[in-house]
């Protein structure tokens, strides 16, 4: 598998000057270290403070490792090839209000195009392609103040995938959205995944999204805690709920079954599979 | 304090080209001591009549009526400060709004512009630290030296500071962590009851409104559609989607099993843990029938 980013070893802390007793003195990130594979989904999820943030900046190069390396594309990240190494990431941040430079859809979507000099017939059939993958293209002269709130970050992506991002970088996309928007987004990053050979790394905690992703990375205090599938990583259970973090529903609600004397068979991630479960060995019978 | 609103209209910048109807005949009770959730879709509606709740804004028809206050499209400024001695609301983000240089301060600061002496507000400000579980030796410190959970804390305080009997909440979980969220949740919840308030909260949150609340007013296209208690509303799972919203989740799984077992449950599952046992008392009566 090809690696699109790795970290090795990095520590990161925000005010290094700081006593050793100030809060604000404690490592953000701790030895850090993680793979991601070209072509995958990995869900970055951790509680507030636990570094996942940090992690976000360092990977697209606001702010560089105390020490140990970023790699992005097998080049290790540094002032020198920033700008050519953030022309191949698109990222999506958290406010959907906080990212619109355009006054419509279009010059919006258009405008990395036109500071990266593209020439205008190529920029007019990227805007419209990039606004058909998010299924935007009906608004394509709407002022984006004006759209919900799931249209904002469907037109933020659409800006990212215009310029053709061999990585997309979501960072906590979805956590100002109400549930519709959040499924509306969820739903685009599911098609591009089948359409494009996109890579895709999700800051979030929407367990939902999370359930999606083709690997799970837990942060906590500034170190990587775990990474794997979401069925190795939710069968810790309760291990998760001690670092702040939510399990899926079905998980709890088998939790909550077994706990009155229902025998299951298996942890059930989604509801699905608990359905299937109950019926067959519960009320079926 | 009870609240009432009677034919409640607004229009943004009435009579100007860019005039936009916000609020339409909104006529909805809230009983003094109840819990409220206000669920509706984005742009139903439910941020503007938030903002009638504590006169940061005055209907362009119809009556507000909080405690023995009544606001009409006519009622003047300084009536509408009366309210807001009653009525705390606490915005989404709320930590963006502190900006003092000390916790002490910032949680003093609304107390002291009511008119409250200065140590009267400083004993205030310690108890809330307190009650709201943050350390003591957060009031010494800069409000943005903490986390983004304790910052929120403190901006909740400076709300409470001032005794408000009435409570609104916009969302106040927006951004945090699930822990975090269902901190401060349990801790609104924990505040209703002991300080005896009426608390008002608007969520996109199903599960939240299910959880907490005891009355559920739904908004639709800046009207009020449906009110009752969350078994009520949560039944009537086609009128909810009609407005674009939907059940809780534990409600959903719920109808579920009814579908496919046949059978109904003895009641609505609000939370996971009514439909656990739910579950459990349908298994063991299959199990009883001969088969």
């Amino acid at each position: 598998m090809k690696e699109i980013a790795s970290m090795h070893h990095v520590e990161f802390s925000y005010d290094m000057e700081e006593e050793e007793s100030s809060p604000m003195s404690t490592k953000a990130l701790n030895n850090a270290s993680f793979t991601l594979y070209e072509g995958e989904w990995l869900a970055v999820v951790g509680h507030n403070g636990s570094g996942k943030s940090t992690l976000a900046k360092l990977l697209i190069g606001l702010m560089f490792p105390s020490s140990g390396e970023v790699h992005l594309f097998s080049e290790r990240l540094s002032e020198e090839n920033l700008w050519e190494t953030r022309s191949r990431m698109g990222i999506v941040f958290q406010n959907p209000d906080n990212q619109f430079v355009g006054s419509t859809v279009q010059d919006d979507v258009a405008f990395a195009l036109e500071n990266n000099g593209v020439p205008y017939d190529m920029m007019v059939k990227r805007v419209q392609e990039a606004l058909e993958q998010v299924k935007m293209k009906d608004y394509i002269n709407h002022e984006p103040h004006h759209l919900s709130g799931g249209q904002k970050q469907r037109v933020a992506i659409a800006g990212a995938l215009a310029m053709h991002p061999e990585l997309l970088i979501l960072d906590e996309a979805t956590s100002m959205l109400d549930p519709q928007g959040r499924e509306e987004v969820i739903e685009i990053v599911k098609k591009l995944r089948s359409e494009i050979n996109l890579t895709v790394l999700s800051i979030t905690h929407d367990l939902e999204e999370v359930l999606l992703a083709d690997r799970i990375l837990v942060m906590n205090e500034g170190q990587v805690l775990m990474v794997g599938t979401p069925q190795e990583i939710f069968q810790q259970g309760t291990e998760l709920e001690k670092v702040g973090l939510d399990l899926p529903f079905a998980l709890r609600v088998s939790e909550l079954l077994r706990a009155t004397g229902v025998e299951l068979q298996g942890n059930h991630m989604t509801e699905e599979e608990l359905v299937n479960e109950l019926w067959t060995f519960h009320f079926s019978k | 304090m009870d609240i009432s609103l009677q034919q409640v209209g607004y229009l943004y910048a009435k009579d100007s080209p860019f005039e936009k109807r916000a609020l339409q005949d909104v006529t909805a009770t809230i009983p003094s001591g109840s819990y409220t959730s206000i669920i509706g879709h984005t742009g139903s509606g439910k941020s503007t009549l938030l903002l009638h709740l504590n006169g940061l804004l005055k209907p362009s028809e119809g009556i507000v009526q909080i405690g023995d206050t009544m606001i009409t499209a006519q009622t003047k400024g300084k009536k509408m400060k009366e309210v807001r001695n009653h009525v705390g609301i606490v915005f989404q983000f709320p930590e963006h709004q502190l900006f003092e240089e000390t916790v002490e301060k910032d949680i003093m600061f609304g107390p002291i512009n009511f008119g409250v002496p200065k140590e009267e507000a400083r004993a205030r400000a310690h108890e809330l630290v307190k009650l709201l579980g943050l350390p003591d030796d957060v009031l010494q410190k800069s409000p943005f030296e903490l986390s983004g959970g304790q910052m929120r804390r403190v901006a909740i305080a400076g709300v409470l500071a001032f005794k408000p009997s009435v409570l609104v909440l916009d969302e106040p979980t927006a951004g945090l962590d699930p822990k975090g969220r269902k901190e401060i949740m349990e801790l609104f919840h924990h505040l209703h009851k002991t300080e005896s308030l009426t608390t008002i909260l608007v969520t996109h949150s199903m599960e939240d409104a299910a959880r907490y609340s005891d009355r559920i007013l739904v908004m639709h296209e800046g009207t009020a559609v449906m009110e009752g208690t969350p078994e009520e509303i949560y039944s009537l799972e086609d009128q909810l989607h009609s407005f674009r919203l939907s059940v809780p989740r534990s409600v959903r799984f719920q109808r579920q099993i009814e579908k496919m077992s046949g059978q109904r449950f003895d009641r609505i599952a609000l939370t996971e843990d009514t439909l656990a046992q739910e579950l459990a008392k349908a298994i063991a009566r299959k199990g009883e029938r001969p088969c």
